[in-house]
């Protein structure tokens, strides 16, 4: 349960960026994850909503978006999704292959966020 | 109100990641192997680690190592019955270890003065495998008695190992351990992966391993 570890990380790394819009509120974060970075998103979920209590980030939504573990097939020259990553084989001509080109991603990807009214 | 998108692209663990890269300038520029054992609690790292370190003194190479555990300094205690420099890293609830941990640990520690920097993770098998420690090697190890198919259940950890110990030898046929499945699903996951069976009780599979480690030890002095 490394989540909330997880979750910390992105309260802080989002507060950070936000110093430049002063009193903007979160309304969002997207996170991109590999399917092989062993994140459950709904223990993610859960930690966020703790987590960002009393932050700026109190009440945004959290958007997960998977990406698919990609490998590299150096028989093929190409590269393709597995289809279960309990088998690293090429989806074409299933050789073996430790060539992982996508699938640990952990990344904020964007955020979106409300800012505050200027002079009014 | 207006609403604005701001891209970020940012790793979630950017900190950790970036503590780790130092620590790995600092790990190459002292020339010592670093490797970092992870695996479920009990599979045994600790009493491989013992006769790893044991042997590694007794050939004349300088070993130290940092264990990480919730509580206790229990396993430093074994560890440095061994005679090596060993500190024990308790992290409180936190189910891994980091690179800021490995980093405050090695305070007053002359990395130049070590061939072998041993880092005896946390055990579990899914949140040490996000966590760069600025190794060179991660290790993963798996003992007879804990199922053939532990590879297929923990991908994310296995896929990111540089080698697998395979532990408990001495027990394998009492507990029925099926070899040829475990070097399968290891492969399955890890192809090409050098894989060693060793026993920690009996000692076999050592002297391969032994190997292995002076070979990484000169091939990190070239490079
Ligand atoms: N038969 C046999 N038992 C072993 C061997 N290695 C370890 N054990 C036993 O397995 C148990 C756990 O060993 P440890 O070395 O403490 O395991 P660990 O992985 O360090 O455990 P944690 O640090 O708690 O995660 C102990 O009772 C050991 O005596 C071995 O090679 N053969
Ligand atoms: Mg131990
Ligand atoms: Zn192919």
């Amino acid at each position: 349960m490394h989540e909330l570890s997880l979750v910390s990380s992105i309260v802080d790394s989002v507060t950070e960026s936000l110093a430049r819009y002063p009193g903007a509120r979160v309304i969002e974060v997207r996170l991109r994850v590999g399917a092989l970075a062993a994140v459950i998103e709904d223990s993610l979920q859960f930690c966020y909503g703790i987590a960002t209590e009393g932050t700026p980030l109190a009440g945004s939504a959290l958007v997960v978006k998977t990406l698919p573990v990609v490998v590299h097939c150096s028989r093929c020259n190409v590269d393709g999704a597995i289809e279960s990553v309990q088998s690293f084989r090429c989806p074409h001509c299933g050789e073996l292959t430790m060539d992982v080109r996508q699938g640990r991603e952990m990344e904020i990807e964007a955020i979106e966020i409300e800012e505050a009214e200027v002079g009014g | 109100m207006t609403t604005r998108i701001v891209e970020l692209r940012r790793g979630i663990l950017k900190k950790n990641d970036e503590l780790a890269a130092g620590l790995r300038d600092r790990f190459t520029a002292a020339n010592v192997l670093v490797l970092n054992l992870v695996s479920s609690p009990g599979t045994g790292k600790t009493a491989f680690l013992e006769r790893t370190l044991r042997e590694l003194l007794a050939q004349g190479s300088r070993a130290a190592a940092l264990v990480g555990d919730l509580e206790t300094d229990n396993d430093a205690r074994r560890l440095a019955a061994s005679g090596a420099p060993v500190r024990q890293i308790n992290t409180h609830g936190i189910c891994h270890l980091e690179a800021e941990m490995v980093g405050k640990h090695l305070d007053g520690w002359e990395l130049a003065a070590l061939d072998y920097l041993f880092i005896e993770n946390v055990g579990n098998l899914v949140c040490p495998s996000s966590y760069d420690l600025g190794e060179k090697i991660r290790v993963a190890l798996l003992s007879v008695t804990e199922g053939e198919d532990k590879p297929l259940k923990y991908p994310t950890l296995f896929n990111s190992a540089d080698a697998a110990v395979i532990t408990k030898m001495d027990i394998a046929e009492a507990v029925g351990f099926d070899r040829e499945a475990a070097l399968r699903n290891i492969n399955e996951i890890r192809p090409g992966i050098r894989i060693f069976e060793t026993s920690a009780k009996t000692g076999a599979g050592l002297a391969e391993w032994l190997g292995y480690l002076q070979e990484q030890g000169a091939n990190h002095a070239g490079s």
